[in-house]
């Protein structure tokens, strides 16, 4: 690349004149997150084209989908785990790779601080309520009436 | 550089994304009134076409994802990485081409004709 037209994130800028982060602290946690970044991004390439074609090339595309599709869906061990796989590899996946932004561009230790306190607590409170809700679906819940799959016996 | 760039961005988006979609996927916990009710929203056209944005930014990361890995653990991978984001390109422009037609088929026909 002859002319950098963006500057590379963390180099000389007016903001941070010299590089004075802390050197790095010897623990081999990045070289995990990067490897998983790779793993992860190819198995979710799967499991997110497979939902994409289900979910809206299939049959009637996204105006098949409400409350019955997805308890139809549900219903099936095979869909909970490609659920629960998805969910929690693009959390993970989306999370690192956030947090690698924020330590890019926010330039005072602080602002990272609190920039990866709020996005780790946002994480895990999506990561525990998807999974709680795959987990304690009632495809047939009491006093609903429309939009039931059709295994439900309504009174 | 705009790879690059293009990656982060689309990563960005894809991430918020997720983020309402298991809120609004969790309303099945709810009733299936608030479910249907919410999901209805994604079933207007102008939802449709921001649909075809985010399945235009997921593919693209996905194909320049495997361009990453293929020029971190291939050999001559950084050699041909120009080539291989002219084939990001390419994949992408022929998965998008039939994933339009049919998706916006299938958002604008029931839109004006009904059911």
């Amino acid at each position: 690349m002859s002319t950098n037209a963006i500057a590379s994130p963390r180099s000389d800028s007016a903001q941070s004149p010299k590089y004075t982060r802390s050197k790095s602290s010897g623990s081999s946690f990045e070289m995990f997150a990067w490897l998983f970044m790779r793993l992860s991004g190819v198995i979710l390439i799967v499991l997110i084209f497979g939902h994409l074609f289900v979910n809206l090339m299939v049959g009637e595309g996204i105006h098949a989908i409400d409350f019955g599709f997805v308890a139809g869906k549900w219903a099936d061990p095979f869909w909970q785990v490609w659920d629960l796989a998805m969910l929690w590899l693009a959390m993970l996946h989306g999370t690192n790779g956030v947090r690698t932004i924020i330590n890019d561009y926010a330039e005072r230790a602080g602002t990272r601080l609190t920039l990866k306190t709020v996005l780790f607590i946002a994480s895990a409170v999506i990561i525990v309520l998807g999974t709680l809700v795959i987990f304690t679906f009632d495809p047939c819940p009491p006093g609903a009436v429309i939009d039931l799959p059709s295994f439900c016996t309504v009174p | 550089m705009w790879s690059w760039v293009g990656h982060r961005i689309t990563g960005v988006v894809i991430f918020i994304f997720l983020l309402v979609h298991v809120l609004d996927t969790s309303l099945v916990r709810v009733s299936p009134e608030a479910y249907t009710a919410v999901i209805g929203a994604y079933k207007n056209p102008i939802m449709g076409l921001g649909e075809a944005g985010l399945v235009a930014a997921i593919v693209f990361h996905a194909f320049n994802g495997l361009r990453i890995i293929a020029i971190d653990f291939w050999k001559k991978g950084p050699k041909y990485q120009r080539q291989l984001l002219w084939g990001v390109l390419a994949l992408w422009a022929v998965t998008m081409i039939p994933f339009l037609i049919r998706h916006l088929t299938i958002v604008f026909s029931n839109f004006f004709g009904g059911h």
